[in-house]
């Protein structure tokens, strides 16, 4: 199971989504790769992604994609995480 | 490595911005001061939001302002800007902002356990509104517990 965050930059942002993604899925037991990505290197980094983490300002600069783009309005709110990643990946 | 210091010189409280624009270069202004950034930072921040959007606003009221590790970068720093009236960056959830906070970063691989400290204060939602309401440089180390006599071990409760 991998999981890509992405951002602009590749760091600061995306970086806050995959710390608390990883906490979340901890606590949903489950098992996954979570990187975390910049918009530009994204076609390679989630190339055999499930699931793309993201803000609502980016969804419009992810290209065509398999995996499931899940976006997330407060990055600090673990509850919210836990809810649409657990729909995502359930 | 945990957070960097956040020396007087990193926080700049209840001022005015008169835009996003703004807002980002006072926290750049405020990791230049503290010796963290060159003014070249400060504008690559600023950049970064005109390419992607307001995707730095991670939260209701809160603003990450970053841009990539660079020559302008001098060495990793934190600064804390409070805006006397929250200003609009066009986020569809989380405006208006009124805290920003500037992070940089000397090296892609630094910042992780950076950030990870960051989540760790950010995660408790008493944060933002403690922040915003800080009136000096001391309150607003002890909420990112950097206060020398009030140090906590570990993760927050949650």
């Amino acid at each position: 199971m991998k999981v890509v965050a992405i951002c602009g930059a590749g760091v600061g942002t995306s970086a806050i989504l995959k710390v608390n993604a990883e906490r979340v899925l901890d606590r949903l037991d489950i098992d996954a790769d979570v990187t975390a990505s910049d918009v530009a290197s994204l076609a390679i980094s989630a190339a055999d992604a499930q699931v793309i983490l993201t803000s609502p300002e980016l969804v419009d600069k992810i290209g065509p994609t398999n995996a499931d783009v899940v976006v997330i309005e407060n990055y600090f709110d673990l509850d919210e995480l836990e809810v649409k990643l657990e729909a995502a990946l359930g | 490595m945990p957070l960097p210091p956040l020396p007087d010189a990193a926080i700049t409280l209840g001022v005015r911005a008169s835009d996003w624009r703004d807002a980002v270069r006072l926290a750049g202004e405020a990791l230049c001061r503290s010796g963290a950034t060159r003014a070249e930072y400060t504008e690559r921040m600023v950049q970064l939001v005109e390419d992607f959007g307001a995707y730095i606003v991670i939260a209701p009221g809160l603003a990450l302002a970053h841009a990539r590790p660079g020559p302008d970068v001098r060495e990793a720093g934190i600064s804390v800007v409070t805006l006397s009236e929250p200003v609009i960056f066009g986020h569809p959830h989380n405006d208006p902002v009124g805290v920003i906070i500037g992070l940089a970063v000397a090296t892609p691989d630094a910042h992780v356990t950076t950030v990870a400290e960051l989540a760790n204060v950010f995660n408790d939602p008493r944060t933002i509104p403690a922040l915003a309401a800080a009136s000096d440089a001391n309150e607003v180390r002890r909420i990112f517990a950097l206060d020398s006599d009030t140090v906590e071990e570990g993760e927050p409760a949650r």
